[in-house]
């Protein structure tokens, strides 16, 4: 019997899925079940993991509270600094930067991005370092300044390396917003700021809440700026993972924190997603 | 305080340029307060770069536009007393429809008080009939809704003058006369100055006042529609505003007009010099019959277009070319339609030739 045609294009539909599908499946559903596993469970003796089931890891947790308040507090604040900085910038990318040049600037924000974040980070290693900005503080009798290993380092870290992310979304909401809009709202005599708040800023929502979940949900995870810029003494839960992977090899711990910051991330994200549909009055997914 | 205006808008040697582009120049215009005005034109003819000079959204680079008396140039657009009807509308896609109606009004200053805000946006929706629509989301809408929402949005601060950029080219035909006959009854009612910017010519002459026609940056004509269809005042107006047909001819000494095809046609002009010259006709002013009496011209149907209440011909002449023809049916026979291959004779009062410098 010859396929329908329906038929037909379900099996292309399925078979066009079938890789991603596949690769989502094996490395990332199966090993959350595996920490999900390990997370009830206890270390084995030469650490490791040893089948159980309790729920002393979590009992635990309160023992990582430092990485995790680190986590939470600064990766909202860092995405916000971000934020602050990132709106204006994308505002005159897409709206006042003469046409001709737009793509030259447009581009110019990715270029970072060329180079290792792990050099760059470095780099900021070195200016903020005793050899760096300290150092030319103190030639001119401002001594004993410390930069690097402090919260402010690593927002600094942060802001400098996730800047493009959020660039990127608010960008491209700002530049398909209809200009007539902005036309009508000052034809109904909206003067310049009212208009921003009124039509801009509720408008742009997705680009913002997309870029203020992509960056805090990466910063959730983020191992390199605290290592790097923080030392030993600002650290998030990346940090603790490696630890408790790594060094001390209780993986039914580390496991234990990794799926409670994967229920922060979701919870992040949904809550995100409900206030931009909310607010921008639509139901489009504005992943970049 | 200056006396009453009598022109609620007025160009005086208006040039608007967008670097080595010019996109109208040196226009003057008078738009009588209370009028309803269409600038009409093909695209790229300058007028609605002229209703975004009144609007506020381009400054002139050189010359004034006046509102209601004033001097407009480097006034913004949001301190200007004219509101404007987007092309598409431009709603606010976040709002609701009394957020999108009540928004004009939330701008004055000092604030106005809740209770005259929703009694406002509730007169302005009952005047374009939308009153049960007031928490419909915009994306919700019809086209047509979409239309009176814009309206009401415009006219709800109750501007001086409201523009109307290509109100109507969103909507289907039936729709369209529907919104004219609406439009032409809120601007009698209002009496509020109306600025129409279309390049719909049939839009122009069945809902404004004065039309005013235009091309390539400059006025060719304002008049009445009536004027403006049965005196055009060059070809451009007269090919752009109906059908027409082009005859070319030599104009003589004596004042006839010799065609191609050897005939004279008494000149109605003694303001032209001899030479060569356009004789523009409307096709509705050429008779069609089957009869060869006295008649112009005969030829031969080429083609037929029926369109109900009358038909349209394209009549082959010889010496002369094609000719178009409209004849109105007088009775619902197929005596009454002329068929392709039939020679036919055509004539038509001197009169109603246009005749102009080719």
């Amino acid at each position: 019997m010859p396929l329908t045609m329906t038929t037909k294009r379900r099996l292309v539909t399925t078979a066009l899925l079938a890789p991603a599908s596949v690769w989502l499946f094996v490395f990332l559903v199966l090993p959350f079940i595996a920490m999900v596993v390990f997370s009830v469970g206890e270390r084995g003796p030469a650490g490791g993991y040893q089948p159980a089931f309790t729920l002393a890891q979590y009992a635990n947790l309160p023992a990582r509270a430092a990485a995790y308040w680190n986590t939470l507090m600064l990766a909202p604040v860092g995405a916000f600094l971000c934020l602050i900085v990132a709106y204006p910038t994308a505002y005159y990318l897409a709206v006042k930067a003469p046409p001709r040049y737009r793509l030259l600037l447009v581009s110019l924000v990715v270029v970072p991005f060329w180079t290792s974040l792990l050099v760059r980070t470095y780099a900021w290693m070195y200016i903020l370092g005793s050899r760096g900005i300290p150092n030319l503080l103190d030639m001119i009798g401002i001594a004993d300044v410390r930069l690097l290993n402090t919260s402010g380092a690593v927002l600094l870290g942060i802001v400098y390396g996730y800047l493009p992310l959020m660039i990127m979304p608010i960008y491209v909401s700002l530049e398909k917003l209809d200009r007539r809009l902005l036309e009508a709202s000052a034809d109904l005599g909206a003067k310049p700021v009212s208009t921003f708040f009124s039509v801009t800023l509720p408008l742009s929502l997705p680009g913002v809440m997309t870029g203020v979940a992509l960056v805090t949900i990466l910063l959730l995870g983020e191992y390199l700026i605290p290592q790097l810029l923080g030392g030993g003494k600002v650290f998030f839960i990346g940090n603790a993972l490696v630890d408790l992977f790594l060094q001390s090899r209780n993986w039914p711990f580390g496991s234990a924190i990794a799926v409670t910051l994967v229920a922060v991330v979701v919870v992040v994200l949904m809550v995100a997603m409900r206030i931009a549909w909310r607010i921008s009055g639509t139901r489009q997914v504005d992943l970049v | 305080m200056t006396s009453a205006p009598t022109n609620d808008i007025e160009f005086r040697s208006v040039t608007k340029r967008y670097g080595a582009v010019t996109a109208v120049s040196d226009i003057n215009l008078a738009v009588p307060k209370g009028a309803f005005v269409a600038l009409l034109g093909p695209s790229g003819c300058g007028k609605t770069t002229c209703l975004r000079m009144i609007g506020g959204f381009e400054q002139p680079s050189e010359g004034e536009v006046l509102i209601a008396g004033n001097v407009a140039n480097g006034v913004p657009a949001y301190r200007r007393p004219v509101n404007m009807v987007f092309q598409q509308y431009a709603l606010f896609p976040h709002f609701d429809v009394t957020q999108n109606v009540a928004y004009g009004l939330k701008q004055l200053r000092p604030k106005l008080p809740a209770a005259e805000i929703s009694r406002r946006v509730g007169e302005a929706l009952e005047m374009v009939r939308l009153s049960g629509f007031a928490k419909r989301r915009i994306h919700e809408m019809s086209g047509g809704q979409q239309q009176r929402v814009a309206l009401a949005r415009a006219l709800v601060n109750k501007p001086s003058v409201l523009l109307l950029d290509e109100p109507l080219a969103a909507l289907d035909k039936k729709l369209r006369s529907a919104m004219q006959i609406e439009l032409q009854t809120l601007q009698r009612d209002l009496g509020i100055t109306f600025v129409l910017v279309t390049h719909d010519q049939e839009e122009a002459l069945s809902m404004s006042d004065l039309v005013c026609v235009m091309s390539a940056g400059s006025i060719r004509q304002l008049a009445t529609p009536q004027e403006v269809y049965d005196r055009p005042a060059d070809l451009f107006v007269a090919d752009f505003v109906g059908k027409t047909n082009r005859l070319d001819g030599v104009l003589e000494a004596g004042g006839a007009v010799r065609l191609r095809n050897g005939s004279a046609l008494a000149s109605s002009r003694s303001d032209l010099a001899p030479g060569a010259v356009t004789v523009a006709l409307r096709p509705e002013a050429i008779r069609l019959s089957r009869r060869s009496d006295a008649a112009a011209f005969e030829g031969i149907v080429t083609h037929r277009i029926f369109l109900g209440s009358a038909a349209e011909y394209s009549v082959s002449i010889e010496g002369l070319g094609d000719l178009l023809v409209t004849a109105e049916r007088h009775s619902q026979s197929e005596n009454d339609l002329v068929a392709p291959g039939e020679r036919v004779a055509i004539s038509f009062d001197p009169g109603t030739a246009h005749i102009f410098p080719a």
